[in-house]
């Protein structure tokens, strides 16, 4: 067998003592030994934020600053306080962000969001009425490549009670002549 | 009614708390970790592996290498030209050559480093102009002449004399880079068998169908014998729509080992599996009459394939076939030879095919209508092939919402009164296109149904639908709990949908060309009304007390089936059916942009982009889809490449050396919905995932040369490419200079 270190991690407000390799990443504690599969791996290297966790010094206040977890390694976060997706949600249910993130469609396919809205989060615990610049500022370390990041600004502010989701109706078109009548019309198909 | 309305994502919730399940989240009792060993050289022959280190050490339980899956696989009947791992030779830097699964990862990685690969390097073709010029050096033995994947010639009118009379003529070559998807999630896979020989692959795929054939064919086994099942999936874009290596690997040591095996791809062999933009190298004539109409085009096109087929050979008739619309051409022509190279295999990235010939046409479309002086709003507009009408390559299109789009964006961008008016540095640019609502006919040929969707009632009135079709985050799943809500008014929310599972649900050909929302749109909603004239029937006060009744009524479950349906569709000559599509989405962007003349760096301010999609049933998703596709195509615009050394080593395999905007480089994007209610579409509805994408790039290209007088031809926009042409035109005192 490897080398192992015990640790001890502090994730979502449960403490739990752990036998690891010693260079296990705080990303892999969290998913392989913990179980807490929300936190997702994109590239290993600290490029896409996908793995991003919320961190702050044990006896701390708040739920800190957005962190790493894979270019975090699990000894060294043993003095956090560790809030991952899956502790983002109270007793009253979805945290407002996450609510915001699925109902304006900023969620999807989803892999880059738990990230995403723990950037988010420490964002608006910081800031609970972030400009757009701001907004754009502090996702700049989480890559999105479904959605343009137009709606997740959309839901950070909605979360933040700065405006409501997007509601543009579609426009419908008119039947529109060819330009020229040489093109040759064609009867309609109807499966 | 459910159909229209902003509907949040069924998988919303479980997507926003962590607890939904992706490929790499499943995690089985006594699994093993399997990793790739990937060639170091371009072109190679193999003349041994040594497994005896890598089997030696502690931990590791199985080996594998090409030789133990010999059958060639590939989603194209005709191309089938790949193997699981290198048989005898390697065709590109991270080729896969052999596999080893262990007790956990960093063991299988390990054990890589042990595995001894006597190479016998070979001389290797790195562009399409080389694969032309060298075809005795063979990159893949499935091509029938030198190094030609497959080589399109196809012309409508004549041509010739239509260029020779006409009164503006563009001819210009222009140059595509490749890039590549991108999905945030990496591709991963993971086997089981029983006891009795039962194969189940979990797989990040966004055709479980085609794996599933592929994956039964090269291992031997009956198709009842294998099980696909596509989890959660975070991102594909067309990058996990062939089968890969790490399916046949996990299958195969699962089968070797009886132990469930995983193998999650790093970042890096994501860039190595590829399947992306293919470059195109294309010399354009673009000819108008007087009048400013469109009296012929003309397109040599140049591919450069990658070490293996993936659809190339339906890139190389895309890449004519879908040009066609939105405007009527006089004449066509297209030329096009899709060659094998000793790089990682491009393939089908969102708008696959055409997005490389839109910005060529498009942008020559701009120079020709300036040599006549008229406003590239009105050249498109006067262009306009109309409604209902056959392209002059035999193509049908049904409804037609593109001056509408036009309309849209020309005034949001308030165009009249400020393109070629915002002075020195900044300036507006337009660029429409269509595309498919899915490929007419299924790619290997077969009578059955394109699209299944079983339904089934319960008596508690719950609603249960079946569906082979693959979410890839562009929402069919929430899309299928619509359409149950609007035919069988329940609640949306007391719908569960089981999806993409080769054992349970039925076929669905894939999440591949669009063609998901049209073909299982109407195969749901013809299940769903038969289920309706039951409950109708049966009546009841509440919907679970008419599910009650309906069931008493019949004797027995209620439940119904759907199907899409293969069209007769295309041009009545060879290739004719390649680009027949049952409905065309059409779309116009309108960008602006700043450019730096002294520095040359420049940034896309906004594009305003309004769609046709028929129907818009779900505007929170369409708007999603033409917001993410308006991204993805001023990415490729703005800064994404797959450079190769000259050994053809990619360089820097990674997200922070391969370039894709983050949030402080993303434009203001504007997205408008265009319903033109296809009278074909469910509801209405046509394609809204792929075609947005098209327009952003010829539309930036645009409104640089709005900006500051230069033609930009050659992708990426580099700055550095801008600035040698901004100095080109300083040198020479000219207004107008090209790449």
């Amino acid at each position: 067998m490897r080398p192992s270190v015990f640790i001890r991690l502090f994730v979502n407000g449960e403490e739990h003592a752990l036998a690891v390799p010693a260079q296990r990443t705080l990303l892999e504690a969290l998913r392989y030994d913990l179980g807490l599969t929300g936190s997702k791996q994109g590239c290993d290297k600290g490029d896409c934020g996908a793995c991003t966790v919320l961190a702050h010094e044990r006896g701390g206040k708040g739920r800190g600053e957005a962190i790493l977890s894979c270019i975090t390694l699990a000894q060294d976060a043993q003095d956090l306080e560790i809030t991952t997706i899956e502790g983002l949600a109270g007793p009253q249910g979805l945290d407002p962000v996450q609510r915001a993130f699925a109902d304006c469609g900023a969620l999807q396919c989803g892999f880059c969001q738990p990230g995403m809205m723990l950037s988010a989060r420490a964002l608006l615990d910081k800031n609970p009425r972030p400009t757009l610049p701001q907004i754009q500022e502090a996702l700049s370390g989480n890559l999105c490549r479904c959605t343009g990041y137009t709606k997740i600004y959309e839901a950070v502010q909605v979360a933040a009670g700065l405006r409501e989701p997007a509601r543009r109706a579609p426009v419908p078109s008119e039947r529109a002549a060819p330009s020229d009548s040489k093109a040759q019309v064609v009867k309609e198909i109807v499966p | 009614m459910s159909i229209g309305a902003r509907f949040p994502k069924s998988d919303g919730v479980a997507k926003a708390d962590g607890s939904g399940i992706y490929a790499d989240d499943i995690s089985l009792p006594r699994m093993l970790y399997a990793k790739i060993l990937r060639s170091p050289h371009a072109h190679a022959r193999i003349r041994g592996i040594d497994l005896g280190a890598a089997l030696a050490h502690p931990g590791v339980v199985a080996t594998l290498v090409g030789a133990e899956l010999p059958a060639k696989y590939g989603v194209i009947p005709w191309t089938q030209d790949e193997t699981a791992l290198a048989v005898e030779k390697v065709r590109h830097v991270g080729d896969a050559v052999a596999c080893v699964a262990a007790v956990d990862e960093r063991t299988a990685d390990e054990a890589l480093a042990l595995i001894q690969v006597d190479y016998e390097v070979l001389p290797a073709v790195l562009s399409p102009e080389d694969a032309l010029e060298h075809p005795e050096i063979k990159v893949n033995e499935k091509a029938k002449i030198g190094n030609i994947t497959k080589h399109v010639h196809l012309q409508f009118g004549e041509v010739d004399e239509a260029v020779a009379s006409a009164a503006a003529v563009a001819r210009e070559t222009y140059r595509y880079a490749g890039s590549t998807h991108v999905p945030i999630e990496p591709h991963c896979a993971v086997a089981r068998i029983d006891a009795d020989g039962n194969l189940t692959v979990w797989s990040s795929t966004q055709i479980p169908h085609y794996v599933h054939r592929e994956l039964s064919r090269v291992l031997g086994l009956p198709q009842s014998k294998v099980r696909v099942i596509q989890p959660l999936l975070g991102g594909a874009f067309g990058g996990k729509s062939d089968p890969f290596a790490l399916e046949f690997c996990v299958a195969k040591l699962a089968m070797k080992t009886g132990r469930p095996v995983k193998i999650l791809y790093t970042r890096e062999e994501v860039f190595y599996a590829h399947r992306g933009r293919h470059p195109m190298k294309m010399d354009v004539t673009l000819a108008l009459d007087a009048d400013g109409r469109i009296s012929a085009v003309d397109n040599k096109i140049l591919i450069d394939g990658g070490a293996y087929a993936s659809f190339g050979l339906v890139t190389a008739y895309y890449a004519g076939q879908l040009l066609t619309g939105p405007y009527r051409f006089g004449t066509y022509r297209f030329d096009s030879y899709r060659m094998y190279t000793n790089k990682p295999p491009c393939g089908p990235k969102r708008g696959h095919g055409s997005v490389q010939p839109r910005f060529a046409f498009e942008v020559a479309l701009d120079e020709a209508a300036e040599k006549l002086g008229i406003d590239p709003m009105e050249v498109r507009r006067r262009n306009f092939i109309g409604e209902f009408v056959e392209t002059v390559n035999g193509q049908k299109i049904t409804s037609n919402g593109f001056l509408k789009c036009l309309e849209l964006v020309e005034k949001a961008s308030a165009w009249k009164e400020r393109h070629g008016k915002l002075g020195r540095g900044r300036g507006l640019g337009v660029a429409g296109s269509m595309y498919i609502s899915g490929t007419a006919y299924p790619v290997y040929p077969n009578e059955m149904p394109q699209s299944g969707v079983l339904v089934k009632l319960d008596r508690s009135g719950r609603v249960a639908i079946f569906s082979g079709a693959s979410d890839i985050g562009q929402g069919v799943n929430t899309l299928l709990c619509q359409i149950a809500a609007e035919e069988l008014h329940c609640d949306p929310y007391d719908v569960t949908v089981v999806a993409a599972d080769t054992d349970l649900t039925p076929v669905d050909l894939g999440a591949y060309s669009s063609r998901v929302t049209f073909m299982v749109g109407l195969a749901a909603r013809e299940a769903c009304q038969k289920l309706a004239a039951k409950l109708r029937a049966a009546g009841g006060s509440t919907f679970a007390e008419a599910c009650q009744k309906a069931e008493a009524a019949e004797g027995a479950p209620l439940a119904a089936a759907g199907g899409y349906r293969t069209q007769k569709l295309g041009g009545d000559y060879r290739g004719g059916t390649i680009g027949a599509s049952p409905a065309y989405s059409f779309t116009a962007h309108v960008a602006e942009v700043s450019v730096d003349e002294e520095t040359g760096i420049w940034k896309v301010e906004r594009i305003w982009a309004a769609h046709d999609c028929g129907k818009a049933l779900n505007p929170t998703l369409v708007e999603g889809q033409i917001e993410g596709s308006v991204y993805m195509g001023a990415a490729e615009a703005q800064m994404e490449e797959m450079v190769y050394n000259d050994k053809g080593l990619l360089f820097g395999p990674s997200l922070l050396d391969y370039r894709i905007p983050t949030s402080l480089d993303t434009p203001d994007l504007d997205s408008y919905i265009v319903e033109s209610n296809d009278p074909g579409g469910p509801y209405g509805a046509k394609e809204a995932g792929e075609g947005p994408l098209h327009p952003a790039i010829p539309a930036i290209a645009n409104a640089i040369h709005d900006a500051c007088g230069i033609r930009i031809r050659e992708l990426p926009f580099y700055p550095q490419r801008i600035l040698k042409l901004l100095r080109e035109r300083g040198r020479r005192g000219e207004e107008r200079v090209a790449s």
